[in-house]
């Protein structure tokens, strides 16, 4: 008996660090079965449809800095759990298993980069880990980002893909609204520039917040950008929603970001506009 | 009988013991404060028990005093500005340059409506994308002008809309925020009802915020939550028990500085009441802010969002 149970806990352990993937991914847009690895080499586009899959903000950080260039913030302690909420499942329940399925602590990784050879302080959003939502973790990462970002004189750039708050840590996730915008304030102070990209989904608080208020903001195709959900609108006012609402050639038509780019060509813009704001030609 | 049905009986057999003394002349005098007294500890216990969601139906109350009405008795005078001047004028958020307590000041406020007609324009206090507009519009003259700026929240939440959307709702709200933080005078928030979302926060980002005893501060409506979370809107109460969104709650956790007291029966038993409950402690925090250089007040500011949740800033 000892001895099957050290065995669970060390394939327990296994699991925690590293979650297995299934070596095949269903496009839930056209059904195609898709092999992982070849998934992957198209940057998480389905071949057949051109479904664009949520990309890990890991995978997210290596599709857009110079190989082996990221460095990650260090890690920091904050109070868990302030509200030591329960719904059908306990938050800590909720948390747990959010971080064993992506290996990340909360829903955003963030460190100092270089994007075609230019120093940035950049952070993505996992909208796995939570729907992507801002609580108290989320917020003070992104205040110590801009924060460095402001003292090395290096642009920030965030990559958005978050449903908004994070409901379970109440109105201190609706101030981190205010904390990511004070921290934006801190690049402002220093003359920084900030370019947003947003991706599927911006929305709510975030977007509310410090995915409105970036000096470039980029659209990557396939981007869902909008404060209320579509059902949330219906619901509550009876409107029936134009055709492509809230996509983000809704988004550039209406005047809401200053370019779309595929997922493909998302490095090489980001590159460029770096350059123009840095002055490097 | 429940509380609230005992304290029916009694006021009906104050008003009858009143009438008889009046009609017959009779001094009931002592009979009266006897009952008076039991009216008021009935009260106190309805209303210092009330549970999340008892606060969260007297803070949705359409008599709960707040916006315009509110404003003209709380201020000496008021001026309204009025529209964003790009897309128009959002009769549910209002502001203008008031006066109060001998000082100049800029003020904005949700305004819910008292008829139907009103309340239907006013979207029952939802601020669409123009509203929010407008309050940042606000906000830039008082900043011009140097003007300490208050802000007086009751809405349910901003606008979800077609317009709203089309209009950029969100970088209004990211927008009144950012102007907010950088306002160079004191900023004092008052929420007097409903404090929804991010509605609440965009006018919310002050060096004081102030609740009164029943009003709410949520990140999501109790509904809301429970339709997400429990994924059925029956579950609102317990969600209202949860999120802590009460004043007292939000005291604790170190989001709000004070917590103004409402008469026992509620702030709607008492308009004059409030108002001046609220003036009184408005102009204290004001005159508290104005005694700081502006550089060390807005050092603070920026340190008290700079740390919010992450500091243990709970008491």
């Amino acid at each position: 008996m000892p001895i099957r149970r050290d065995k669970r806990e060390r394939y327990v352990e296994v699991e925690v660090s590293a979650p297995p993937e299934p070596i095949w991914v269903r496009c839930e847009s056209c059904g195609e079965l898709i092999f992982r690895r070849k998934l992957q080499e198209s940057q998480y586009i389905c071949p057949r449809c051109g479904a664009y899959f949520f990309l890990s903000a890991r995978e997210r950080v290596a599709s857009l800095v110079d190989d082996g260039s990221f460095e990650e913030l260090p890690k920091f302690e904050i109070p868990e759990d302030p509200l030591a909420f329960s719904d059908q499942r306990p938050y800590q329940e909720r948390l747990r298993r959010a971080r064993e399925e992506t290996g990340l602590q909360d829903a955003v990784v963030a460190g100092t980069a270089r994007c075609g050879g230019i120093p940035v302080v950049l952070a993505a959003m996992d909208f796995r880990f939570i729907g992507g939502s801002m609580g108290v973790a989320v917020g003070e990462t992104l205040r110590r980002a801009m924060e460095q970002a402001a003292r090395e004189r290096k642009p920030f750039v965030l990559v958005v893909a978050s449903g908004g708050a994070r409901i379970q840590e109440g109105v201190l996730s609706l101030l981190q609204m205010v904390k990511v915008v004070a921290a934006r304030e801190a690049l402002a102070q220093a003359s920084v520039p900030y370019i947003a990209v947003l991706t599927y989904p911006s929305t709510g608080g975030v977007l509310a917040s410090i995915g409105s208020v970036a000096d470039l903001t980029i659209a990557e195709e396939g981007a869902l950008i909008g404060f209320a959900g579509p059902r949330v609108i219906e619901q509550t006012t009876g409107e029936r929603l134009p055709p492509g609402f809230q996509t983000a050639k809704f988004a550039l038509e209406h005047g809401l970001v200053d370019a779309v780019v595929p997922r493909a060509k998302l490095r090489e813009e980001l590159t460029r506009a770096l350059s123009v704001l840095a002055g490097v030609e | 009988m429940t509380d609230e049905e005992r304290l029916r009986v009694l006021e009906e057999k104050a008003a009858e013991l009143r009438r008889l003394a009046q009609e017959n002349g009779l001094d009931l005098a002592a009979e009266l404060a006897v009952l008076e007294q039991k009216i008021t500890e009935l009260k106190r216990g309805l209303y210092t028990h009330l549970s999340a969601w008892g606060k969260v139906q007297l803070a949705r109350r359409p008599d709960r005093p707040s916006g315009l009405p509110f404003v003209q008795s709380l201020c000496t005078a008021f001026y309204e500005l009025r529209g964003d001047r790009v897309l128009g004028d959002d009769p549910a958020l209002r502001g203008g340059i008031a006066r109060l307590g001998g000082k100049t000041v800029a003020v904005l406020f949700h305004h819910r409506g008292a008829s139907p007609e009103e309340q239907r324009q006013a979207r029952f206090g939802m601020a669409s994308a123009h509203g929010y507009w407008k309050a940042r519009r606000i906000m830039e003259i008082g900043a011009r002008l140097r003007l300490p700026l208050l802000t007086l929240i009751n809405t349910p939440g901003a606008y979800p809309g077609v317009h709203a959307e089309t209009h950029n709702i969100a970088g209004a709200i990211a927008f009144c925020i950012w102007q907010m933080l950088r306002h160079p005078a004191p900023t004092v928030a008052v929420i007097l009802g409903e404090g929804g979302s991010g509605g609440a926060v965009a006018l919310a980002a002050a060096d004081r915020v102030l609740m009164l005893e029943n009003a709410t501060y949520s990140v999501i409506s109790p509904e809301g939550a429970a339709s997400i979370l429990w994924r059925d809107a029956k579950f609102a109460q317990q969600a209202a028990e949860n999120l802590k969104l009460t004043a007292h709650d939000l005291l604790r956790l170190g989001v709000v500085d004070e917590v103004i007291p409402e008469t026992p029966g509620g702030a709607h038993t008492d308009f004059q009441g409030t108002v001046s409950a609220v003036r009184d402690a408005t102009i204290r925090h004001l005159a508290e802010l104005a005694a700081l250089p502006l550089d060390e007040l807005l050092r603070l500011r920026y340190n008290r969002y700079r740390h919010v949740g992450s500091a243990d800033t709970a008491r």
